[in-house]
């Protein structure tokens, strides 16, 4: 692999002076572990953890008719948005595939950020964008990604070290909430946000204020045993929580009902992009699930492209699998064939020509005590 | 890292201990500082015959898993069943307890082959 190719955050330097392992993802050179994937998933889990997220998109639509627009591109609904809310949600194709999963916050009336995935941030620009030319309305769409850095600060004792970062004066956003704060001259997007399962916030300044801030999070976090944390703990702290990866569990060709995120699609709006799809499949029902598993007994992690198999009969391969930090056995999601077996019911998993029992579970396969 | 002088070493990072016609074999403290987080061992099958570069053990961290492969054709003796229980032996004591399989070899001549610890020591940088 060349390093050449892969792009570098604001935060390239800090990564390599705090010895990080560098993966690409992406198209880009991330940190997939500083110190061990044990280690920071333990630190997020039980104190705090910091992890670069400059990598991420960040698109700005602008206008007066922004949300009415927005509300055809996207399968949630941006009309139950107030300004400082955002909400999940899905950037469809015609046939209903997956172009990205993103976050959207109105903050302005009339101003959106769509916190986009990294690897897809020019797709979905120009989808936007070739949208934007039939509808009326003069919505301003901007890729703003290169200017922005961000920072994911999550775990229990994220609220101590807001408090020490941005003082007590304005509380923190409550959940799915962003607003701005400063630390020192830098003006910062506070989002109270995440993909860990833990209390947490997400954060977005201009690039060039990244090793500051960085630096300053890492520094005043020291007190709670702050931890950066790489690519690796934000895999297994996801998937614990049966959070999907784009490109992995999401992609152009599975929709947001297979994959279980219908909460996130709103089809009582009239129109968006891949509605017509959505509607038939809700109709006729789905030719697939994904379904969050777990190993019984001793095997090997379960990873994806794994097969699985169902009273002897192959009934689809795994889309996500690891073994998990906090549980210690193997968890995983496949995508299986309806009618997908429910909770409890045992399946089995094709590793290197063995297979190893499994069961189906609820989500999420983590639960807090 | 540390590179004991009186092992041998393979390209792929696995630790060879003569001890007669027999090998003990494990990974390297590279390796394992490479993998990190070793989370499971496959142990090779007890009496089974592997060839020289056949793949005869996997261990996995929790990022990935990364085939282990035969330095010599010869017949497994003895496997290291303490690691189903405790696979972070390799990254504790990559060349004591976490030592994975013996081997005996068919051929000793084949052993002639791998590198000594300066050569892998420059091999790793």
């Amino acid at each position: 692999m060349s390093d050449a190719a892969e792009k570098r955050t604001p935060l390239y330097d800090e990564h390599v002076r705090l010895g990080a392992k560098l993966i690409p993802f992406g198209g880009w050179l991330m940190p997939v572990q500083y110190s061990s994937i044990m280690d920071e998933h333990q630190a997020v889990r039980k104190s705090v953890g910091v992890f670069d997220i400059s990598h991420m998109g960040e698109l700005v639509a602008t206008g007066p008719r922004a949300s009415e627009w927005l509300n055809t591109m996207l399968t949630n609904n941006t009309e139950k948005l107030e300004v400082g809310a955002g909400q999940y949600t899905f950037l469809l194709n015609d046939a209903a595939g997956i172009i990205d999963d993103l976050i959207v916050y109105r903050i302005e009336d009339e101003k959106f950020l769509l916190v986009v995935n990294a690897s897809r941030i020019e797709d979905d620009f120009a989808w936007l964008r070739a949208h934007l030319s039939v509808s009326a309305g003069g919505v301003q769409l901007a890729d703003q990604s290169a200017q922005y850095a961000g920072l994911a600060i999550q775990g229990p004792r994220v609220g101590e070290l807001f408090q020490m970062l941005f003082g007590s004066e304005k509380p923190m956003p409550t959940r799915n909430r962003i607003a701005a704060f400063d630390l020192g001259e830098t003006s910062i997007w506070v989002a109270r946000t995440g993909y860990t399962g833990e209390d947490g916030i997400e954060v977005f300044f201009a690039a060039q204020d990244a090793p500051r801030v960085w630096r300053e999070v890492l520094e005043k976090g020291k007190s709670l045993g702050i931890r950066p944390c790489g690519l690796g703990a934000r895999d297994t702290l996801r998937l614990e929580m049966c959070y999907p990866l784009n490109g992995s569990d999401l992609s152009p060709e599975r929709n947001p009902l297979e994959a279980g995120l219908g909460f996130f699609v709103d089809l009582t709006k009239p129109n968006f992009t891949g509605r017509e799809k959505l509607q038939r499949e809700k109709e006729e029902g789905l030719s697939r699930r994904l379904v969050p598993f777990r190993m019984k007994g001793k095997s090997p992690p379960p990873r994806p492209h794994y097969r699985v198999f169902r009273a002897g009969a192959d009934a689809g391969e795994l889309t996500s699998g690891t073994l998990s930090p906090s549980l210690n056995y193997g968890i995983g999601m496949a995508y299986l064939t309806t009618p997908a077996p429910q909770p409890g019911e045992e399946i089995e998993i094709e590793i290197r020509g063995q297979k190893f029992p499994a069961v189906v579970e609820k989500k999420p396969l983590y639960k807090k005590s | 890292m540390n590179v004991p002088d009186d092992l041998l070493y393979t390209e792929s990072h696995e630790w060879v201990r003569r001890e007669g016609d027999k090998i003990r074999v494990g990974i390297t403290d590279h390796a394992q500082a490479e993998l990190t987080d070793v989370v499971y061992v496959e142990l090779p099958k007890m009496g089974a015959s592997y060839e020289a570069g056949g793949t005869i053990a996997v261990v996995e961290s929790v990022k990935a898993a990364s085939d282990i492969y035969a330095p010599a054709k010869g017949t497994v003796l003895e496997v290291n069943k303490a690691l189903e229980s405790n696979p972070a032996l390799i990254n504790t004591d990559p060349y004591g307890e976490g030592w994975i399989y013996v081997l005996k070899v068919d051929d000793t001549e084949q052993l002639k082959a791998l590198k000594d610890a300066a050569a892998y020591r420059s091999s790793i940088g």
